[in-house]
């Protein structure tokens, strides 16, 4: 018998999106198997979710929350594989319990039919999918290396001691943001800001304890084209 | 110069259907939809569009390398603009989300390309709100859909969210990560054009190229293939960073001298400081110097320069930074942003950050630049993907180009760690450079 191709089994229809009831959960992708009933290998497909013992927890017995199995499952419906979801189930499970945490990522992987360690080696890959607990609120300073050219160092430096002693505040440097033209910026809680001075750490602080958008003046989205060209053609 | 991607930019409402509209917005695609698929590839292959993310790749030639048929195909328009120093895509989408749309779609009935994705980098969370809104308002007029203006093309956009990491800006990472993987790069070939997203045929383009595309068709590949020089057609968006008075995006004729982009345009250096080197094409381009700002900002110039043109984005570094700083924030970045998967860039990236600590140390000796140089020339090529390549380009021309500063700086950081004077260690012979790199203990 000749071996069944990855690729057909890949375009093997996918599951439902959202199954009828907790009981019925929804059918797995075939695994492609030789004919001896050994794994087709394949170095970018490695999960097999049909092997023991990663185990994929079942819906029935793993308390989801409505909203957030209902994101996942938006998510999942909108790809040719629902597998494809993992990163804004992920995501969605931050948003509702702040982290990845163990038990959301368990919750996700039960309603994803995959095993919490598929989505544990996804979590750990993306910088902005946190296994840690955090704070509510994100301050991301771009330390890369425009914007360290322009003292993003001294305002990190300052923005960890404005946010010292808060613990919903979660201070982190992160790659390239991006927006090198208004370097050193900073995006708090995905708001872009800038160009920032070491001052403004304490401002920022303020408006994230107050509920206030952040340093609106010095917000990216209303800032106009650097080039002078586009208004007069 | 006209402007054709920044052309009143910053026209309020731009963002929504109805101002695009009445600038003319979706005429292209009308225009195109007149034609056959084989007509508008052939415009595409006519204007000689390079693709904008880095690579420079002709379009028109990557759309005609799809299988022809009746087969699942997808289009993913890569929006993950993580090099660092480069953001135009953040530009053009918050402010022009219909343009790309636009392209999208001519360049998927070129292709009989019927899904497409966008994958935007997580951080980018105002633009992507942008961009579904903007998808929800096409998809309502018609223009993204089923019959789409009553023609026999159907297309399913969907846009999907990143999570940060620098490496699925590469185009297979990106395909894993949009399977809901890890994004490692894969083994090419087969390349995406055959074998990408779900193992089918996928095209993969830059938010600036699939923007241009409603222009060209609009102008005519011949007509747009007019600007710029023989092999770099059309305008580029420049992103300017770094020592400069007025750091942003402009959009200029490609072929036009750096300097210009440079002085003129974004204001040159800070006042009373001098150049000192220059990236022209993002971080991963290997650096300039002072001398080299008449070159031509075009892709063959760039190359035959020794650099390349890359993203397209310009970081400028002036004389009050020493030079290890630089490579230090290089090395830091892409040893974090290494997916692992290659052992070359994996450890080549690590050792190098730990070298480049060596010196600010006082523990180095100039053998430890030639170590450096050869991890570099180890790197390079050895890889699924470039981004050790990115890492040990720039860093290796910084070591060429910088070494008598470099060797300054590892001579006054032993005076200051007191790690004794460097003749002692040349009488040992450890710093003999013709031997050629030797282990270190």
């Amino acid at each position: 018998m000749s071996p069944l191709s990855r690729r057909a089994a890949r375009q093997a229809p996918p599951p439902p999106a959202s199954a009828a009831s907790d009981w019925d959960a929804p059918e797995l992708p075939p695994v492609a198997r030789f004919a001896h009933g050994s794994r087709v290998p394949g170095w970018d497909d490695a999960v097999d979710l049909t092997k023991d013992p990663a185990v994929v927890p079942d819906l029935a017995t793993t308390p989801v929350p409505t909203g957030l199995r209902e994101t996942v499952e938006a998510a999942m419906a909108r790809y040719p594989d629902p597998r494809s979801a993992s990163i804004p189930a992920l995501h969605a499970a931050q948003h509702e319990y702040g982290w990845c945490s163990p038990e959301a990522i368990e919750q996700v992987a039960a309603v994803m039919h995959v095993t919490p360690a598929y989505l544990t080696s996804v979590a750990t890959f993306y910088d902005m999918l946190v296994t840690q607990p955090k704070g509510a609120n994100d301050v991301f300073v771009c330390t890369n290396i425009s914007c360290s050219l322009r003292g993003a160092d001294e305002l990190f430096r300052a923005m960890n001691v404005a946010a010292e002693d808060d613990d919903e505040i979660t201070v982190r440097s992160f790659e390239c943001l991006g927006a090198c033209d208004i370097a050193p910026m900073a995006s708090v809680n995905g708001e872009y800001v800038g160009p920032l001075e070491p001052a403004d750490a304490e401002r920022i602080v303020a408006d994230l304890r107050a509920g206030k958008p952040v340093l609106e003046a010095k917000q990216l989205r209303n800032r106009p084209t650097a080039d002078p060209g586009t208004a007069a053609s | 110069m006209k402007k054709i991607l920044f052309d009143r930019i910053d026209e309020p409402g731009l963002n929504t259907l109805a101002v695009y509209e009445r600038r003319g917005g979706y005429g292209a695609l009308r225009k195109a939809l007149q034609m056959t698929r084989e007509q508008v590839l052939d415009e595409l292959l006519a204007s000689g569009i390079r693709g904008r993310g880095g690579a420079g790749f002709q379009m028109g030639k990557k759309v005609s390398f799809l299988p022809k048929g009746d087969m699942d195909k997808f289009l993913v328009c890569n929006a993950d603009e993580s090099e660092p120093g480069t953001f135009k895509d953040r530009e053009l989408m918050q402010k022009s989300p219909h343009m790309l749309l636009e392209g999208i779609v001519i360049a998927a009935y070129a292709g009989g390309i019927d899904h497409a994705f966008i994958y935007i980098r997580g951080e980018y969370s105002y633009q992507a709100d942008i961009l579904d809104a903007a998808i929800e308002e096409a998809r309502g007029a018609g223009y993204i859909g089923e019959r789409i203006l009553d023609s026999e093309l159907d297309l399913s956009l969907v846009l999907h969210r990143g999570a940060g990491a620098y490496i699925c800006g590469e185009e297979t990472g990106l395909l894993d990560s949009l399977e809901g993987k890890r994004g490692n790069p894969r083994l090419k070939p087969p390349f995406p054009a055959l074998e990408g997203l779900y193992d089918s045929p996928t095209l993969i383009n830059n938010v600036e190229t699939l923007s241009t595309v409603p222009h060209i068709i609009a102008m005519g590949g011949a007509e747009y293939a007019k600007i710029g020089t023989e092999t770099s057609t059309g305008t580029k968006l420049v992103s300017v960073s770094g020592d400069v008075k007025r750091p942003g995006n402009y959009e200029v004729e490609l072929g036009i001298p750096s300097r210009q982009i440079i002085y003129e345009l974004a204001g040159g250096p800070l006042d009373g400081r001098e150049i000192k080197l220059w990236f022209p094409g993002g971080s991963s381009a290997p650096v300039l110097t002072a001398d080299d700002l008449d070159v031509p900002y075009d892709f063959d110039s760039m190359a035959k320069a020794g650099s390349m043109l890359g993203s397209g984005a310009i970081i400028v570094v002036d004389d009050s930074h020493p030079v290890l700083e630089v490579a230090m924030k290089l090395a830091k970045f892409y040893a974090h942003e290494s997916c692992g998967k290659c052992v070359p860039c994996r450890e080549g990236t690590n050792w190098t950050v730990k070298m480049l600590e060596r010196i600010d140390s006082g523990e180095a000796t100039p053998m430890d630049l030639d170590i450096m140089a050869s991890v570099q020339e180890q790197i390079i090529g050895n890889c699924l993907c470039v981004l050790g390549d990115a890492m040990a380009m720039p860093i290796g021309s910084i070591i060429a180009k910088y070494r008598p500063e470099l060797e300054a700086h590892i001579e006054a950081a032993r005076e200051r760690a007191g790690s004794g004077a460097l003749e002692n260690v040349v009488a040992l012979g450890v710093a003999d450079a013709s031997a050629g790199p030797m282990p270190v203990h």
